[in-house]
């Protein structure tokens, strides 16, 4: 049986999570293990201590003084991180999912998450997460480090859960795209939706992108496919707009690294304008 | 392969800023008694040890393997180079300076910071408490032929560093106590012994220059046996230095990250005319004290150093060395480990006798890394005489009284060849012995001689004798080295 690794950290996009989990579960009639991830923000322990002034065994003392504090908040933290799994199994009890079980873990989702991949077939995160910064349009700080660092598809919550009937795999020639077109052509898990394949280009036609449709038919997909000319962010965007698709299936990364280095990725700003969930592929 | 991770980096420098700034800025007060006193110790002028400790810090900030540790001019490294400047000058204690960093460098490259799991408990503790010893001691010279004001103005000192966080923790309180007692001694014109007496403050940004020494050969050689014990107790001290933070943050750091940061700061740091440094303990654990988490406050305390002088450096060179002296004193009592006095009842006796070796060998040599090698090597000795010591023989004697089976326990090597051999009862009379080592491990040809020499014993006194169960690795060794199973055994016996 395959399982879904649904990452939460109790922050608005949790119940999100839940339900897109609770959907691909469905789908692929697969089990849901949540996992929870203590950050420890060791940082922010302090004593409000200037005193610079060193006590005989300062070192001890200090020792005695941090560790105490990290017990205290680490306890609240745990306490926390159960009613928030607590919340997740419930969640997903309501949302009609057989097999769910729960862990929580200490240290950052990035450093935890490769010991459960292997195990796992596809991974759901918030598109935000706690730490976000709103205000920047940051996106969670983790997910971009676990894009990165992930082998399998990872599934981007968004906001709000809507139902999903219709996906868009913006195509862009790259391994990653390509990989994302296999599995969308061999997965259960967007089986029988209807598919939309764009791709950004000034060019009328790319044999890629040609073999990737052909791909699609012969799954069975009734493939609505366009090479659109402009920005991939733009185009992309407006796609998903003017059809009302409610998945957008992507590369992780694409050909431009070198763009990526100077302006950041095109993939990142696309999770970022996009208002729906995302499965990528490295 | 050069990953950088923007992330990361991020998160090292600016995830704790306000924090971070004002503990560099409490480090940065505790940072200059030091450099200053153990500028004047080594024979130069205060600004070598102020320029140090500013590029030490800021270069370790971007490119040490711990975030949160400071370095700057230290004691234990200010010591090892007296008798360089006095024979020789400032310019090849720069040289030298250069050449302990390319040293560290070399051994960050070779991984040589994970040698440091050789330093026993034993040994850390007895270089704490010896480099806070010498801290300590270095300051007496500034008692000599100095009249009850300064006894009574570093008394005070003390009293305000320890009392004043009673009332507030808010402001540091050697800052409190350099304050107050340069306000008492400007107020009441007593005649003593300022900070400005002690030589040439720095007045402007440290410059970029080469140290003015021949680059030959000789030279090499001058500075050499100076910049390998700089290597070394440089290493050491940070190191020890990044444990203790790893510790108290309950995070990792990169150890041979650290070894070759610490190089390329006192690389810079010779070429801007400072001597060598490493991490400091006492500051170290004053910065995590004060919040600092991330590499700004080691950063900020280097810039908050170098601003201060710079433009305070009037009212610097106004300070009292009685105030100096008492921030001082506090570090020495603070990095001591006054534990290890109480924990000498309870520990067992070697251990103890590790640490006090350690700190007496650096007290009478002032070098911290022959008082490290000296408690590295009795500990090992110490290890192998325990380890000697769980070697046990038993024997048993078959039914028919035909054969017996000696059973071999434990660890056999050169420690433990004789009480070994000795267990043996040859006066015995039994047609066949067996020797079981399946329970033991045969390590050297010390032990392989002594096995060979109990086997050919008993085929002397005409029992048959078989060795069972050598395990692999001993076998390996006993199937080069040993005799007894060739048929030259006698002759080649006799050449052991």
């Amino acid at each position: 049986m395959s399982q879904i690794l649904a990452c939460t950290d109790g922050s608005v996009y949790s119940s999100s999570v839940y339900d897109h989990a609770a959907w691909a579960a469905a789908r692929m009639s697969a089990a849901v293990h949540v996992i929870h991830a203590l950050d420890p923000q060791k940082e922010s322990t302090s004593l409000a201590d200037l005193s610079g002034s060193l006590v005989a065994d300062a070192q001890q003392a200090l020792m005695a003084e941090l560790v105490a504090l990290d017990e205290a908040r680490s306890r609240v933290a745990q306490i926390r991180g159960k009613a928030i799994l607590a919340e997740a199994e419930r969640h997903l009890k309501e949302a009609g999912v057989q097999k769910i079980s729960t862990e929580q873990r200490h240290g950052s989702l990035v450093e935890t998450l490769p010991d459960f991949e292997p195990s796992n077939d596809l991974v759901v995160i918030g598109k935000r997460g706690k730490s976000a910064d709103f205000a920047t349009l940051h996106l969670g700080g983790n997910l971009e480090r676990i894009i990165r660092a992930a082998h399998k598809p990872v599934l981007v919550a968004s906001r709000a859960f809507k139902p999903v009937n219709s996906f868009l795999i913006a195509f862009d020639g790259g391994p990653s795209a390509k990989k994302a077109v296999a599995f969308a052509a061999s997965h259960e898990l967007l089986k029988g939706l209807n598919c939309h394949l764009v791709m950004a280009s000034n060019a009328d036609q790319d044999a890629d992108f040609t073999a990737a449709k052909q791909q699609l038919e012969s799954a069975g997909f009734a493939v609505n496919a366009s090479i659109i000319p402009g920005e991939p962010e733009e185009v992309i965007a407006a796609t998903i707009e003017q059809h009302g698709v409610q998945l957008l299936v992507m590369g992780a990364w694409g050909r431009s690294r070198l763009r990526h280095l100077v302006l950041g990725s095109t993939t990142t700003s696309m999770v970022r304008t996009c208002l729906v969930p995302v499965l990528m592929f490295r | 392969m050069f990953n950088f991770d923007w992330q990361k980096t991020k998160q090292e420098w600016f995830s704790n800023i306000h924090k971070d700034l004002l503990a560099g800025l409490v480090v940065a007060l505790a940072l200059i008694p030091e450099a200053i006193a153990f500028s004047i110790i080594s024979g130069v002028d205060p600004k070598v040890g102020l320029y140090a400790s500013f590029c030490i810090a800021v270069v370790t900030a971007i490119v040490g393997g711990r975030p949160a540790m400071i370095s700057a001019a230290t004691g234990a490294m200010a010591l090892l180079m007296v008798n360089l400047v006095k024979e020789h000058g400032l310019q090849y204690l720069l040289a030298a300076t250069l050449l302990t960093g390319v040293l560290q460098i070399i051994a960050g490259a070779l991984k040589l910071g994970n040698l440091l799991r050789f330093v026993s408990r034993s040994v850390m503790t007895g270089f704490v408490n010896a480099l806070a010893i010498l801290i300590f001691l270095a300051q007496l010279p500034e008692f000599k032929g100095a009249g009850w004001q300064m006894y009574a103005l570093v008394a005070a000192g003390l009293g305000i560093i320890y009392l004043f966080p009673l009332i507030t923790k808010a402001v540091p309180s050697p800052l409190v106590c350099i304050v107050v007692i340069t306000g008492f001694a400007l107020w009441t014109g007593l005649d003593l012994r300022t900070v400005g007496d002690m030589g040439e403050l720095p007045s402007a940004l440290p410059t970029f220059f080469l140290p003015d020494v021949p680059f030959n050969l000789e030279t090499l050689w001058i500075i050499l046996p100076y910049s390998l014990p700089l290597a070394v107790v440089g290493l050491l001290e940070s190191l020890m230095t990044a444990t203790i933070v790893d510790d108290l943050t309950d995070t990792d750091s990169a150890k041979n990250q650290e070894c070759a940061g610490q190089g390329v700061a006192n690389i810079v740091s010779g070429f801007f005319g400072g001597m060598a440094g490493c991490a400091m303990i006492g500051q170290t654990v004053i910065n995590v004290q004060s919040g600092g988490r991330g590499r700004l406050s080691t950063f900020s305390a280097g810039v908050f150093l170098l601003l201060l002088l710079v433009i305070l450096g009037d009212w610097v060179a106004r300070i009292p060395m009685a105030a100096l002296v008492a921030v001082m004193i506090m570090v020495a009592i603070g990095t001591f480990s006054w534990a290890s006095l109480v924990n000498m009842r309870t520990h067992p006796k070697s251990s103890s006798m590790v640490m006090i070796a350690t700190v007496i060998v650096v007290v009478f040599t002032h070098n911290l890394a022959l008082g490290v090698l000296v408690g590295v090597l009795m500990s090992a000795l110490t290890f192998a005489r325990k380890v000697a010591q769980i070697v046990r023989v038993t024997s048993t004697l078959d039914a028919a009284n035909e054969c017996r089976t000696y059973e071999v326990r434990g660890q056999l090597f050169f420690a433990s060849a004789e009480s070994f051999s000795r267990s043996f009862d040859f006066r015995e009379v039994v047609p066949r012995i067996v020797i079981d080592v399946s329970h033991a491990h045969i390590w050297d040809i010390t032990a392989i001689a002594a096995l060979d020499k109990v086997v050919l014993k008993f085929r002397r006194e005409g029992s048959e004798v078989t060795i069972a169960g050598l395990n692999e690795a001993s076998a390996t060794l006993v199937d080069r080295l040993a005799v007894h199973d060739k048929p030259d055994a006698m002759e080649r016996l006799l050449q052991h």
